[in-house]
């Protein structure tokens, strides 16, 4: 099942996902490639809505594994159930060690986590591996020789070959350079805030109480604080929080309103240091711009 | 030949030109620091099978989203695209790269920033008059000529005259950082117990005991070493000791598996990468291109908030100590070094400022750029003899 582009940018639009142009040929070319796309964007841009839309595209399961530092083998591709060999061992006292052991290295005692489930599903899911930045070295290389093969030796078991290759999507935060070998096996994307109509179209379509007007008001102004010299620039999820917030209010124009967009930033700066820039006066100069 | 064409052509001769075009703009890219392999090429040749050749933007977005790895390359690609595939003069500009020679070409020149080659060019510079380093090239490239010295272990650095003895000293400082890495580590072997059972391999290693657990596997803590961040200052106050700290950062950056180095004068600049050239000299080579234009003055704050803003979140992790190599002589403003002090202290687990000048004798801290600086160190020592650089490292040992 290949979808072509025009496909693609219709399905993410019924999926509600306001997506950049160039996306669509992305998800194409994961298809025709075989290749993992990466992801690379700041904070709060929407890497991770991307995946996603992706498996509402594909009609598929989304299978994630949130990278941290430490993550290991066991925590993301497959665990045996100590508790449960242990019981075993106890349970056949008395029989040969090779025959307790054919027992409890077997696939009833496995334990799947992420990865390994990715490989093993009917049908080929959406893999996201969240922040892969995040995990040590070693886990990275591990990660390469999975996605150039799709298939998991278990020391115990023996090979597991992939029944689907899944889709698979990484995003990175560039909290650590990533390697080189890992780049050039993906397909790189590089995730963007979203221009005022890109991002009133989100707000509309998220909160659809909001309105075109609203909506509209609400993507300039954060446009316009996000060029303020800001230690932590509010990303979509941040501008979403802040429609919500306004629509709750009941405020239908900013405008009219400069009282409540003022106490309502609280939404969009998240540091003190951002909310002494951000005075009064500085929010009505902004909305003066707005309007 | 517009893409079109290239696309729509039949018969070999048309396959081959068209083999022979995307050669042409990979090696293109490649000459602009794109990594782009064997497989890319396959690939890029699949997109074109696939029929994404029949339009400029179809064919860029696929393209741009298989050939690029980083945010760098991704910003100018458009632009290498266009030139290379839209332009007038496709036709002679592929010839000349084909020739191995894109820097010619005006528009592409333009777009392409290329540190690698300008380093090549700096090092020949250099090489062709070695004795003669220019007077007003601050930074690395004056403290190369300047720091000529005598190796002794108590010897000031800035005392240090006879070119072999500097030459024996800088030996000396890349091996401390060696010997640094090397201590660092057996300790926090040694002294880290394994905590809970290790579950797997216990089971393994008893199955033969009929599931008894006689022998216990723990599970071991990892390994983590201390990353080790270093800012050096090479204004022209410090160019005496820029020289010796260099072949220390070099020392540091070869041995230990996290560290970074960056320098500052005016403007901050990242020097991990041109100095994990193995080879010292060609590494200060490339570091003198990248210190140009270095002033007199030093701005510790707004260097530290370059830092801070841009590099921190990238560099800094719980176990990082950051260690400032500078004298302190803040030339810009003095309270925005407090308050650029105070961010990083919150952020990483220890700052060492090293100074040279501690060593001299009747010297109190008060360059306001210190007094701004002093209250966040958690180690203010001296760095003027390889004797007090051998001493950090039981400091840096404990942490």
């Amino acid at each position: 099942m290949s979808l072509s582009r025009e496909e693609i940018a219709e399905r993410l639009a019924g999926a509600g996902y306001i997506a950049d142009p160039d996306l669509a040929t992305a998800i194409a070319l994961m298809q025709l490639l075989q290749r993992p796309l990466l992801l690379e964007g700041e904070a709060g841009v929407g890497k991770t809505e991307v995946a996603k839309a992706l498996a509402e595209v594909h009609h598929t399961k989304l299978i994630r594994l949130q990278c941290y530092e430490g993550l290991d083998q066991s925590a993301a591709l497959y665990e045996w159930n100590y508790q449960r060999q242990l019981l075993a061992i106890q349970a056949s006292h008395g029989k040969a060690a090779a025959e307790i052991e054919d027992q409890i290295f077997s696939e009833k005692y496995l334990l799947e986590r992420p990865l390994l489930a990715a490989i093993r599903q009917p049908a080929p899911p959406v893999l996201l591996i969240d922040e892969v930045d995040r995990a040590d070295e070693e886990f990275e290389s591990f990660l390469l020789e999975l996605l150039s093969d799709f298939q998991v030796s278990i020391p115990e078991l023996g090979t597991i070959a992939a029944i689907s290759i899944p889709h698979v999507v990484l995003t990175s935060n560039a909290t650590r350079e990533l390697s080189d070998a890992l780049r050039r096996r993906c397909l790189y994307h590089y995730v963007d805030y979203p221009d005022v109509d890109r991002e009133a179209r989100i707000v509309m379509a998220r909160i659809p109480a909001a309105g075109a007007t609203l909506s509209l008001q609400i993507a300039r102004m954060v446009e316009a604080i996000r060029k303020e010299d800001l230690r932590k620039v509010p990303g979509v999820a941040e501008t979403l929080d802040w429609a919500a917030a306004l629509v709750g209010l009941d405020v239908r124009d900013l405008v009219d309103a400069p009282e409540v967009v003022h106490e309502t930033m609280m939404c969009l700066l998240k540091t003190r240091e951002d909310k002494a820039r951000m005075p009064r006066e500085v929010t009505e100069r902004l909305l003066r711009h707005v309007a | 030949m517009s893409a079109r064409a290239m696309a729509f052509g039949g018969g070999d001769a048309a396959a081959r030109l068209i083999a022979e075009k995307l050669a042409a703009f990979l090696r293109t890219l490649r000459d602009n620091h794109f990594a782009v392999g064997l497989r890319e090429g396959q690939d890029a040749a699949r997109i074109i099978a696939a029929g994404y050749a029949a339009r400029p933007n179809a064919l860029r977005a696929a393209f741009k989203h298989l050939l690029c790895t980083r945010k760098s390359d991704w910003d100018k690609f458009d632009g290498l695209f266009d030139a290379f595939w839209l332009g007038q003069r496709v036709r002679s500009r592929s010839m000349i790269s084909n020739a191995a020679q894109p820097a010619n070409i005006p528009s592409l020149k333009t777009l392409q920033e290329k540190p690698a080659d300008e380093g090549r060019q700096a090092a020949t510079d250099q090489l062709s008059g070695p004795g003669d380093a220019p007077d007003n090239r601050a930074g690395e490239g004056r403290a190369e000529g300047a720091s000529k010295a005598e190796g002794l272990d108590d010897v000031d650095f800035r005392k240090m005259t006879d070119p072999a003895q500097i030459e024996q000293a800088h030996a000396v400082a890349a091996r401390l950082a060696r010997a640094m890495r090397t201590r660092l580590t057996r300790r926090d072997l040694a002294r880290r117990r394994g905590r809970g059972l290790h579950l797997r391999r216990t089971i393994h290693r008893n199955v033969s005991h009929g599931g008894a657990f006689i022998s216990l596997v723990k599970r071991r803590r990892k390994p983590r070493p201390l990353r080790l961040v270093i800012l050096l200052d090479a204004s022209g106050s410090m160019s005496l000791y820029t020289g010796v700290f260099l072949r220390f950062i070099h020392g540091v950056l070869d041995e230990f598996r996290e560290a970074e180095a960056l320098l500052f004068h005016t403007r901050l600049a990242h020097v991990s990468d041109a100095m994990k050239e193995k080879d010292a000299a060609r590494a200060l080579d490339r570091l003198a291109m990248m210190a140009q234009g270095a002033g007199g003055g030093t701005k510790i704050g707004e260097s530290l908030q370059t830092f801070n803003r841009s590099h921190a979140s990238r560099v800094i992790h719980s176990r990082t100590c950051v260690m400032i190599v500078s004298d302190g002589y803040e030339t810009g403003d003095a309270a925005l070094l407090g308050i650029e002090m105070a961010a990083l202290a919150r952020r990483c687990r220890r700052i060492v400022w090293l100074n040279p000048m501690i060593g001299w004798e009747g010297y109190a801290p008060e360059a306001r750029g210190i007094k701004a600086a002093l209250p966040y160190m958690d180690l203010y020592a001296p760095a003027h003899t390889l004797n007090s650089l051998a001493a950090l490292e039981p400091y840096l040992a404990g942490l």
